[in-house]
């Protein structure tokens, strides 16, 4: 499996292994996708969705679910998780460009408007992206979320940029 | 008192505390806090043990600091531990423990003059952390190959790059983190090999690697450094079942450092020179000493915590810190023996939680029976 022995997932392993967003989801709007697949001792994600949106429970082990209903795409869990592991994907952004935000924890930090090269869960650079946001409030304790907009093809593909 | 002159006459604390890491100043915290008078030593210029490199941020329930960065973690708790009092020596090195509970501390920097004194403490309690393995191979004692924890200290702690082509060897935790950071401070991690078929540490860490381009490699080993005055290049390979190097496999990569990451192991001497009973376990990082359930070893009024008494994280070192410093209260009359077993039994609780799940199993496994054969050596003792 990939997973152990490359670090990372395929989209097909993901869409097995997690609570993944169904189509008719993706259609309303933004939307976390959470790519937690070990079950380890942790949970601040399910603490920092304010609308309840992401369930663990007892024990801490369990892995995060999503209650897609309960989402509104807002972001506030991506900067929050530890693992780094949320990403909001948003196929709604235009008629064929959709949007994806992952944390991006280096330096420099992209700015809106800039063009950069998007990358895949592997680190292999798939796409050109336009960086739409970039947010870093202090809540987010120096975990900057980063918006790039994307082919809609690409949505699912992305998951960070070539670090600048 | 055995002690000559060039050694400080003897200074009495009720609890003194070796290591400031997060151990151990969660139990000078939980005893100070019930009013024990305390002493901590820590060989660094600042205390807070690993979490000052830490500067990610921390796994673990909303009720410990998930999310809250190691760092972040450490400053509030060198700030508690002031607000009550705590008195801390810096620079200051435990170099011998011996009977009647005396410790010979060693303070000072290397470009000063150094001072030797003697305290002893009612309770004792060490948190001295764990130390890095080595792994030797071919040209491993070249300039620019170093445990991952020292590349670590360089770029968090002192601000310096240790290269900028860099091979991380090792999958755990560690290596994962660590590699994650270098490519934060501005180096390129070329790859990562890990001699087991699979990755060692947590996935989302491995995963964030991954996404930032690290190769890595499972069932690989390295072989082979070379270079002159500072290592070029490495040289790596695909391992057998049987963890041999299988040959026509070798594959050179150009690197400027190797960082090695290949486990940790508990920094037991001091209860070891003590005479306290340690038992060997893979899973806790090596020689590790038993302890009861409210943390104490074999040697009354010894207490261990942390990594010293088996390699885990900082969550648990703090609850096991939290343990030793409410067991001490009791034992030196602060509270009752009630107070102290309902705080017991909420710090078990959480330690339970903290090794549930497919990872911390064989470690909860690992802390039973430590515990159960403190059990049995003492009824063989009686
Ligand atoms: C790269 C890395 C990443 C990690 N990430 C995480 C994580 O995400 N989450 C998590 O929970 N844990 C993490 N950990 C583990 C965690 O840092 C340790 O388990 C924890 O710090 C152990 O605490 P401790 O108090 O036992 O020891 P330490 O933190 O090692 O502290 C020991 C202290 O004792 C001092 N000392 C040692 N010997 C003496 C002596 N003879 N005299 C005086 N002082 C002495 C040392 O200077 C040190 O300050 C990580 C560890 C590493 C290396
Ligand atoms: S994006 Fe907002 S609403 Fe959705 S799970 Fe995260 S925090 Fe909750
Ligand atoms: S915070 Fe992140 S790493 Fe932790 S359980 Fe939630 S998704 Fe997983």
């Amino acid at each position: 499996m990939a997973l152990e022995n490359m670090g990372y997932l395929t989209l097909e392993e993901l869409k097995a292994q997690t609570v993944y967003p169904t189509e008719e989801r993706f259609r309303k709007g933004p939307v976390a996708v959470i790519e937690c697949t070990h079950e380890i001792p942790c949970n601040p994600c399910e603490g920092s969705c304010k609308f309840g949106a992401i369930k663990i429970g007892d024990p801490i082990t369990n892995l995060p679910g999503l209650v897609e209903a309960n989402c509104i795409g807002c972001g506030i869990c991506v900067a929050q998780c530890p693992g780094l592991a949320i990403f909001i994907v948003d196929k709604t952004y235009s008629d064929t460009q959709g949007t994806v935000s992952f944390p991006y924890e280096y330096n420099p930090v992209p700015e809106v408007g800039q063009e950069v090269d998007a990358v895949d869960r592997s680190g292999k650079v798939v796409c050109r992206g336009t960086v739409v946001k970039v947010q870093n409030p202090k809540s987010y304790d120096r975990t900057p979320v980063v918006t790039v907009a994307v082919d809609l093809d690409q949505v699912e593909t992305v998951r960070s940029m070539k670090r600048l | 008192m055995a002690w000559e002159s060039g050694v400080q006459f003897m200074i009495k604390k009720e609890v003194v505390v070796i290591g400031g890491g997060p151990s151990g100043m969660a139990a000078a915290i939980e005893a100070a806090k019930r009013g024990a008078e305390v002493l901590v030593i820590d060989a660094n210029e600042k205390a807070g043990g690993q979490l000052f490199k830490q500067i990610h941020k921390f796994f673990g329930s909303s009720e410990h600091g998930a999310g809250v960065r190691g760092i972040d973690i450490g400053r509030d708790l060198l700030k508690e531990a002031e607000e009550l009092g705590v008195e801390v020596w810096l620079n200051s090195v435990a170099i011998g423990l011996f009977a009647e509970k005396q410790i010979a501390v060693e303070t000072g920097t290397d470009d000063a003059e150094k001072i030797v004194r003697v305290v002893e403490g009612e309770k004792i309690v060490i948190a001295c952390g764990a130390s890095e393995n080595v792994v030797r191979f071919q040209g491993w004692t070249l300039p620019g190959i170093m445990g991952a924890g020292a590349a670590q200290t360089m770029i968090n702690a002192n601000r310096v790059l240790p290269g900028k082509k860099i091979l991380m060897v090792g999958s755990g935790n560690v290596g994962l983190i660590v590699s994650y950071q270098l490519m934060q401070a501005g180096a390129d991690v070329v790859a990562l090999v890990e001699a087991a078929p699979n990755i060692g540490g947590y996935v989302v860490h491995a995963s964030k690697i991954a996404r930032a381009g690290v190769p890595i490699y499972t069932r690989h080993t390295v072989l082979e450094a070379r270079g002159e005055g500072r290592v070029k290049e490495a040289v790596i390979c695909e391992v057998d079942g049987k963890w041999q190097p299988v040959p026509g496999t070798e594959k050179v990569i150009e690197v400027d450092a190797i960082a090695i990451a290949a486990g940790l192991k508990p920094l037991a001497e001091l209860a070891i020179m003590n005479g306290c009973k340690t038992k060997f376990d893979p899973i806790l990082g090596g020689w590790a000493p038993l302890h009861d359930e409210n943390m104490e070893s074999s040697c009354s009024g010894i207490y261990v915590v942390g990594d010293v008494t088996g390699v885990e994280e900082a969550n648990t070192a703090l609850e096991e810190g939290r343990l030793a410093g409410v067991a001490i209260a009791a034992a030196l009359g602060k509270i009752t023996a009630e107070e102290a077993e309902t705080e017991k039994k909420k710090i078990w609780d959480r330690l339970d939680g903290l090794r549930s799940g497919p990872h911390g199993e064989a470690r909860m496994k690992a802390k039973d029976r430590q515990l159960a054969d403190f059990r049995q050596l003492s009824a063989a003792e009686i």
